[in-house]
């Protein structure tokens, strides 16, 4: 599916040099392992398996644990997702505000149509997310990093001009 | 304050009293706010002086346990041979809680400093602050106050030539309310899954890492420098019942309230008074159904016992829930009790760590039991088997988080069981469809 060959390298050059700093934070090796997989991910948009191969390989670990950290992890992408990728609270307290319908408005507003599907154009992603420790701004959507209060149905259209 | 509004004349404004003003994210802005000097005096006592002052305060963790504060930095052995961490807990996931989000907004230096001083407390000379990846703007901000601090000599080598180092660093999270846990907080700085670890050992002996640990909230953390400033007598001043429950509280009140937001209240401060009074109560016409006092975590209260319940830890315990976290979840009477256990149930089967089978198994069959329910499938037995599922999910496992789970669940079916019944019996329509 996604051939090893394309896989290019994330911790060349300066990238490299910025892992090194990080791991004089910590007394392991492995200690960087997920500041790592932030990296591969913010230099590709998500983490696949030759990435994790790559990790592995820097950090002297085995490519089955670094996957089995990525897998822990919700916010570690294991497949290519759209190029915003827009993440609704839905639990209880933005639930009972009515976060439900602002994620019908997403989806109906991107045309991904349902959930973790990615629109055609490739532009979004809309997932369900848990809790984003915003309660009290209902409903909270994070939109790649960027992190937006008080969303409501009617206010997503205008929202979603910025990502066209 | 009750930031996003104005403060109100009824908090005690200790830690919320910059909340809103840019100004006090720097580090100048937060020295002209008397920030920093606790910091200079700490440097200037003995370790075991400044834990013995936090110790007096009776200052009580604020992540959600209350253990207190003091005792724990005292477990850190007192002769150093190997070196010592603090982690400060960063990882705000608790649904119902968003204080630590706004402490790390407005006023990084205060939780920087707070970091500072339990460091040298404990004669700690790395700080981690574990912070949860979605939380992506108080990163940016607490990154810039950390290299700011850095190049004030707040932070590093010999920090203002008392010969203590400390070092301080973000670790970000990456979606795992469990790693607020903090035997799985450390195994997430480690690099591994984020597991809870069997105790003993405790942090103290064997944390991140294998070296002597102490882990701390934001809130916890952030209340230090004032302790230092203060004193301990004037922290305990703060406290309208229990003396027990010391200091202010910040109260995140979030749901079917008319003004959802961050209040700073002295402990022991009466739940109805910040329902309707501080928050302006529910929306016109609604009424008061439900609170869940300490992030979704604790038992549910119904409205008499929630217009009655005095917030400090003492008084939830009293009310037969916890202060927790201090999140509260307030439900007016539109709210479908069942459905929003449903919801709150999700969540915990989401976010297990899978280790063990009671939580592993029993978060995900009490949502399937529910969404059963909901369905217009239900049968009386049901509710039985909640409870029941709800027992074997409590005291039986690694960490909490399965407890946490049965606790409003159990509680809700127990004061809201005329909700459940209804959807059992036809008098309500199905909420969802089974699958």
């Amino acid at each position: 599916m996604h051939d090893a060959s394309t896989h290019e390298s994330v911790f060349d050059g300066k990238r490299r040099a910025r892992l090194d700093k990080i791991m004089k934070r910590y007394p392991t090796k492995q200690a960087a392992l997920l500041p790592a997989l932030w990296m591969v991910q913010e230099a590709q948009g998500w983490v696949s398996d030759q990435a994790m191969a790559e990790v592995a390989g820097v950090l002297e670990l085995t490519p089955a644990y670094v996957k089995g950290v990525v897998t822990f992890y919700t916010m570690y992408h294991q497949h290519p997702v759209g190029k915003y990728f827009i993440q609704v609270c839905t639990t209880t307290p933005c639930n009972i505000c009515g976060a439900e319908s602002v994620v019908e408005a997403f989806l109906r507003h991107t045309g991904c149509g349902e959930l973790g599907a990615t629109s055609k154009d490739g532009r979004f992603t809309v997932v369900e997310v848990e809790c984003l420790g915003a309660c009290g701004f209902a409903t909270p959507v994070l939109v790649n990093d960027d992190f937006i209060e008080n969303v409501t149905p009617e206010t997503v259209s205008d929202l979603l001009e910025r990502y066209r | 304050m009750g930031y996003p509004h104005q403060p109100h004349p009824r908090e005690t404004l200790v830690l919320s009293e910059h909340f809103g003003e840019s100004g006090a994210r720097t580090y100048d802005g937060w020295v002209k706010r008397g920030g920093y000097r606790a910091l200079e005096q700490a440097l200037g006592m003995e370790p075991q002086a400044v834990i013995d002052e936090v110790k007096a305060s009776g200052l009580r963790g604020r992540g959600g346990a209350g253990f207190p504060a003091g005792v724990k930095w005292d477990f850190m052995p007192k002769q150093k041979s190997k070196p010592h961490y603090l982690c400060c807990n960063a990882d705000e996931s608790e649904p119902g809680t968003f204080k630590d989000r706004e402490i790390m907004r407005w006023t990084p230096h205060a939780l920087i400093e707070g970091c500072a001083i339990a460091a040298h407390a404990i004669r700690a000379e790395v700080v981690y602050v574990y912070i949860r990846g979605e939380f992506t703007e108080p990163i940016a901000v607490m990154q810039q106050a950390l290299d700011e601090a850095y190049a004030k000599g707040v932070l590093g080598k010999d920090v203002r030539g008392s010969g203590t180092s400390i070092d301080m660093y973000i670790h970000r999270g990456a979606g795992a309310y469990i790693c607020g846990e903090e035997t799985a907080l450390m195994n997430s700085i480690e690099g591994k899954r984020g597991n809870p670890r069997i105790r003993p050992p405790f942090p103290a002996a064997v944390g991140v890492f294998g070296m002597p640990t102490t882990i701390n909230n934001v809130e916890t953390l952030t209340s230090v420098p004032h302790i230092m400033t203060r004193g301990a007598e004037w922290y305990k001043s703060l406290s309208l019942s229990s003396p027990k429950s010391t200091g202010t509280k910040l109260m995140s009140v979030c749901g079917h309230v008319a003004k959802p937001g961050n209040y700073e209240i002295t402990m022991g401060f009466p739940m109805k008074d910040l329902i309707y009074d501080l928050c302006g109560g529910m929306s016109p016409g609604r009424t008061l159904k439900a609170v869940i006092p300490g992030g979704s975590s604790v038992p549910v209260l119904d409205r008499e016992e929630a217009e009655n319940c005095v917030l400090d830890y003492e008084g939830c315990v009293a009310a037969g829930t916890m202060l927790g976290s201090g999140g509260m979840i307030v439900f007016d009477d539109s709210a479908d009790m069942v459905y929003q256990m449903m919801r709150i149930a999700k969540f915990y089967a989401h976010e297990s760590c899978a280790q063990c089978t009671q939580c592993r198994e029993g978060t995900a069959w009490t949502v399937r039991i529910l969404q059963k329910i909901l369905s217009g499938r239900g049968e009386m037995q049901d509710l039985d088997l909640l409870l029941d599922v709800g027992e074997m999910m409590t005291g039986k496992t690694i960490c909490v988080l399965s407890d946490s789970c049965a606790a409003p669940v159990v509680s809700a079916v127990r004061k809201f069981g005329g909700e459940f019944e209804a959807y059992i019996k036809g008098a309500r329509q199905p909420a969802v469809a089974l699958v």
